[in-house]
């Protein structure tokens, strides 16, 4: 089968297939990267369903596992079906018992696996300038997203920050999917001394950037929308909200943002994020439910 | 008793007016009004769908975290959060009639004004297969308020919702297991109109953040679910069981296989409610029909209906 014919029927199946699916996947490999793990999972049917921004989660243990929640993880890179099933393949730091547990899974081991979830990064019509900024390990999505990008002749400027070295992730693969790439590290272990949002000024001027791409700590997603935003350039935040079920249920997700309407609403990460437009999201009061928010008491709502 | 073969089981529930084709339910506020859940199997499936409280007025809930997993569990601090009642009737209830299943609409009042006008209005749309009055949810502002902490409250809240919901319409009240005793509350909820009874509510609890050295939960303290609680609930629906015979009591609290609904209905539950563990497993509320009926197929049931309270009798083991 040639590329080209491969492709296009993928193109297909991706348009018939829509939602998320619950599939009792088996463990391909586990990787140390750095100080992170990388997992790979046998889960025939999310690779022709995901587009870069979606998220799984996993499940912790068996059937009888006393970590109920399951963890969510962005999506770093698909594979559909060929010779072997289809593969999804996240990229785990393990601090806590649920992460330990999946960072700890070898060769055939059963991982289930619901995905893929959430709403994917939106991507432009038109051939613009994109930059895409990953703190730790959030920088897995972008890969896909940069690729993406460029297929669409945009450009996709690259800048990875981490605390130290050993929590950059994917500085050598960002060379290959990236038009540019700058790296800051807060101990100067690596790249720049700093935070990501050192540089960014720079760089959204030198290549005249209208859409700004993140996913990683909630401040540093923050602080990024600000940058982007005082840059005058659209900014696309996937965030990070401690969730219980990922499918929409649990409630649990929620974080403030504003509508069309300009009314502030506690919406769910899992399904109406995890990517939001950054100038939408209530930074200052996440964690909060703003005075004002859609469904506060009347009492509470007083200028 | 001799094994059956699970095909031959017969699982339809009879609950007060309510006639379900089998005894397995989501639980209120774990499976919100059913749409997110039809992606992972078909909602008609189910005995019914008891779609998440809905209040008079859209609600924004509680601050995050709202939620900390514990020890085969989890506590929530949602506060339920909302879209209110109008909402609910345009949007939610019509997908839920549009996809052939059978609603239970939860509803949550504030005040017992609130409790009859929900009730006047969920229980006048056609289709509503029952109402769920949770007078037990611990995140609300007031834990005084909460009515089914007090027998003459819980009595009042139920008497508001049955005198303003049609006739056929069964209403069940939703009880909290923090109280001396259930089977004092439950007496007075029957008395007070309920058709029937929901056992149980999640527990009061708190988790300390070990970092911040301060309550996790936004909301401070949360209810307590998950399969830790199980043994609670069997004890509850037990007690109340005994208490009351053939008050139609649905079980709730922990369930995670069939085998977990089995022991519900041994102890006297008629039908069963799915909750936190569709969070782990998203398809559990179908999974656990089948494995319900295979459980039953093993032991010699034949039908659902005779297996509940079984574990009252005196003789283990006596034939059915």
């Amino acid at each position: 089968m040639t590329r080209g014919t491969a492709v296009s029927r993928r193109r297909t199946t991706a348009q018939a297939a829509r939602g998320p699916l619950q599939v009792d996947g088996e463990v391909f490999s586990v990787k140390r990267v750095g100080d992170y793990f990388h997992l790979t999972i046998v889960a025939d049917g999310i690779a022709e369903r995901t587009r870069p921004g979606n998220f799984v989660a996993l499940s912790v243990g068996d059937h009888t596992s006393a970590n109920l929640l399951r963890r969510a993880f962005s999506i770093y890179r698909v594979k559909p079906a060929g010779i072997y099933g289809g593969t999804v393949e996240v990229i785990v730091a393990a601090h806590g018992p649920g992460t330990s547990w999946l960072a700890s899974r070898h060769r055939h081991d059963r991982v289930n696996v619901v995905g893929p979830l959430g709403r994917p990064f939106a991507l432009p019509k038109q051939p613009v300038a994109c930059a895409l900024v990953g703190g730790g390990y959030g920088s897995a999505p972008l890969f896909g997203l940069a690729e993406k990008l460029r297929e669409r002749s945009c450009t996709a400027h690259m800048v990875l920050g981490a605390s130290t070295e050993a929590r950059l992730f994917g500085a050598l693969e960002a060379k290959r999917a990236a038009s540019s790439v700058t790296v800051t590290t807060v101990d100067g272990s690596v790249g720049i001394k700093g935070v990501v949002t050192d540089p960014l000024p720079t760089l959204l001027a030198r290549h005249d950037i209208d859409v700004v791409y993140s996913c990683g700590p909630m401040g540093m997603l923050r602080a990024v929308t600000s940058v982007a935003t005082q840059h005058g350039a659209w900014s696309q935040t996937a965030v990070e909200e401690a969730m219980a079920c990922g499918v929409g249920v649990c409630m649990t997700c929620v974080l403030p943002v504003v509508g069309d309407d300009n009314i502030t609403r506690m919406v769910r990460s899992c399904v109406e994020g995890p990517v939001f437009a950054g100038d939408k999201v209530r930074w200052d009061a996440i964690g909060t439910v703003p005075a004002g928010t859609y469904g506060t008491p009347v009492s509470s709502t007083r200028p | 008793m001799t094994a059956l073969t699970p095909a031959d089981v017969d699982l339809t529930t009879v609950l007060a007016d309510a006639h379900l084709d089998n005894p397995v339910m989501t639980a209120s506020g774990c499976a919100a009004a059913g749409q997110e859940l039809h992606q992972f199997f078909d909602v008609s499936e189910l005995g019914a769908v008891v779609t998440k409280s809905v209040m008079r007025d859209p609600r924004s809930g509680r601050p995050t975290p709202r939620m900390a997993e514990t020890p085969s569990g989890m506590l929530n601090s949602i506060g339920l959060q909302g879209p209110g009642i109008t909402a609910f009737l345009a949007r939610d209830l019509p997908w839920l009639l549009q996809h052939d299943a059978r609603p239970i609409v939860s509803i949550a009042g504030s005040s017992l004004g609130e409790y009859a006008e929900l009730a006047r209005r969920v229980g006048n749309t056609p289709g509503v297969a029952a109402l769920e009055v949770n007078i037990s949810c611990p995140n609300v502002e007031n834990r005084g308020s909460v009515f089914a902490c007090d027998p003459f409250q819980a009595a009042r809240a139920v008497a508001a919702v049955r005198r303003d919901t049609p006739r056929g319409v069964p209403v069940f009240a939703k009880l909290s297991p923090d109280v001396t005793s259930i089977v004092e509350v439950a007496e007075a909820v029957m008395e007070a109109g309920a058709d029937g009874l929901v056992l149980i509510n999640t527990l009061l609890g708190m988790h300390i953040d070990l970092t911040t050295l301060r309550p996790l939960l936004g909301g401070g303290t949360g209810g307590l679910s998950g399969p830790a609680i199980r043994p609670v609930a069997v004890r509850a629906v037990w007690q109340v069981a005994a208490a009351l015979p053939g008050v139609p009591i649905i079980g709730v609290g922990g369930i995670r296989t069939g085998a977990d609904a089995l022991e519900f209905l041994l102890a006297g539950a008629s039908a069963v409610q799915v909750g936190t563990v569709i969070f782990n497993d998203p398809s559990a509320p179908r999974r656990v029909i089948d494995e319900l009926r295979a459980e039953l197929a093993v032991r010699g049931f034949a039908k659902a209906s005779d297996a509940v309270g079984f574990a009252h009798r005196s003789t283990p083991g006596g034939s059915t």
